[in-house]
């Protein structure tokens, strides 16, 4: 499918950890840890989608990658190993999420209803944003504030599609829903973010100068 | 086929994912061609796909990756331990049963000696008539002079007197100890 990355490996990465995998699965133990730290940080990022706290989600993260060295033996490769660990991922995290029942904690957002049109708020006219702009901090906050104040079903189905990468049959997979919902979501959380990013993005973040002391980056 | 700006901002995501059929597609196209405002819509929502899709945004807490290989690296010492303790309590336990199995030889065989530092007799005729005193250890010919406790002897065939856990009288019995 066009547009979408499918794999970030090339095939020797993918036969080397299919190499590895194997080994791993025969008794060298010690190889997990290799196995599986390219992946770690999108491990991270999808426990953080769903319980939002970074100390929760180290947890979450660490649980999971435990799970996953624990049950290597039942991976069988029909799925791609990192899709695998994202499901573990995710399971993990849900079920910490029940265990604290952190629901009542919901943002507004959240309830917004799924089904109905959702119409952008903001039309100004957005430049191209360049990549380098990632580099500031400040604009990476920013992002990571404007994702975070998503309601949790947008937040996991943006982070398992546009930033794990997956597809969307494996995000509905992973998150036990529909694709026609992956798809409903994830349109909503695209025009959501765009709306509460465009005041920043669409003006001075697209520059290369630093806001003036004092000012806000929106 | 011709879209207005509603059912252009409800498939914009499958557009940029290329979800949409290829009228819906060429519609839209022309549509956004003249209006500004799904444009910005358009370039908006690109930009924040490519922007949060960069591995950039994929950040973890300082000193994340250190503690998860040392907590993974810990989980696999602690498997080891775990399979070397279970190798270690199976030993004992091989070591145990086996133990039991010889004590239990021995007891069938009556061979528990009464005394840890005697040493078993081989080949003392079974009918043979020894002398044993009830709180002694060792069996004896009649008329050894090593006979302790003159006062609670008993006659009894060697074979019984094995049986007791006595053992042969180094003195009167030595030819039928073990060298």
């Amino acid at each position: 499918m066009p547009g979408e990355v499918t794999s970030l490996k090339t095939p020797a990465e993918q036969f080397n950890e299919g190499a590895l995998i194997r080994r791993v699965r025969d008794g060298e133990r010690e190889l997990f840890y290799e196995l599986i730290r390219p992946y770690e940080r999108r491990v991270y990022a999808a426990a953080l989608a769903i319980v939002r706290n970074q100390a929760d989600a180290e947890d979450v993260a660490q649980e999971a990658v435990l799970k996953a060295l624990k049950h290597i033996g039942q991976f069988r490769g029909e799925a791609k190993f990192s899709t695998w660990l994202i499901q573990i991922t995710v399971n993990e995290a849900h079920m910490r999420r029940r265990r604290e029942h952190v629901g009542v904690m919901q943002p507004m957002l959240d309830h917004q209803d799924e089904e109905g049109n959702y119409t952008p708020r903001d039309f100004a006219d957005w430049r191209e944003v360049p990549s380098e702009t990632l580099e500031r901090k400040e604009v990476r906050e920013k992002l990571a504030e404007a994702l975070a104040s998503l309601g949790e079903k947008y937040r996991e189905v943006f982070v398992l599609r546009d930033m794990e990468h997956l597809s969307i049959e494996d995000t509905a997979k992973t998150l036990g829903i529909s694709t026609a919902s992956v798809k409903t979501r994830l349109l909503r959380a695209r025009l959501m973010l765009r709306d509460l990013l465009a005041p920043g993005l669409g003006g001075s973040w697209s520059t290369k100068l630093s806001f003036a002391k004092g000012t806000k980056p929106w | 086929m011709v879209v207005n700006c509603e059912e252009v901002w409800r498939e914009i995501s499958n557009y940029l994912d290329e979800e949409v059929a290829p009228d819906l597609r060429a519609a839209i196209e022309q549509h956004i061609q003249g209006c500004q405002r799904c444009a910005a819509v358009l370039d908006g929502t690109r930009n924040v796909i490519r922007l949060y899709g960069d591995e950039r945004m994929l950040e973890v807490p300082l000193g994340f990756s250190h503690r998860l290989q040392r907590k993974v690296e810990e989980n696999i010492a602690g498997r080891r331990r775990g399979f070397l303790g279970w190798m270690v309590a199976a030993a004992a336990a091989v070591l145990i049963a086996a133990t039991v199995e010889v004590s239990r030889s021995s007891v069938s065989n009556h061979r528990a000696l009464r005394s840890e530092h005697a040493r078993p007799g081989t080949g003392v005729p079974p009918d043979m008539m020894v002398v044993v005193s009830t709180n002694g250890k060792t069996f004896h010919a009649a008329g050894c002079p090593f006979i302790h406790d003159k006062a609670h002897l008993r006659t009894i065939a060697a074979r019984e007197a094995e049986k007791e856990g006595y053992t042969p009288c180094i003195r009167c019995l030595k030819k039928y100890l073990t060298a």
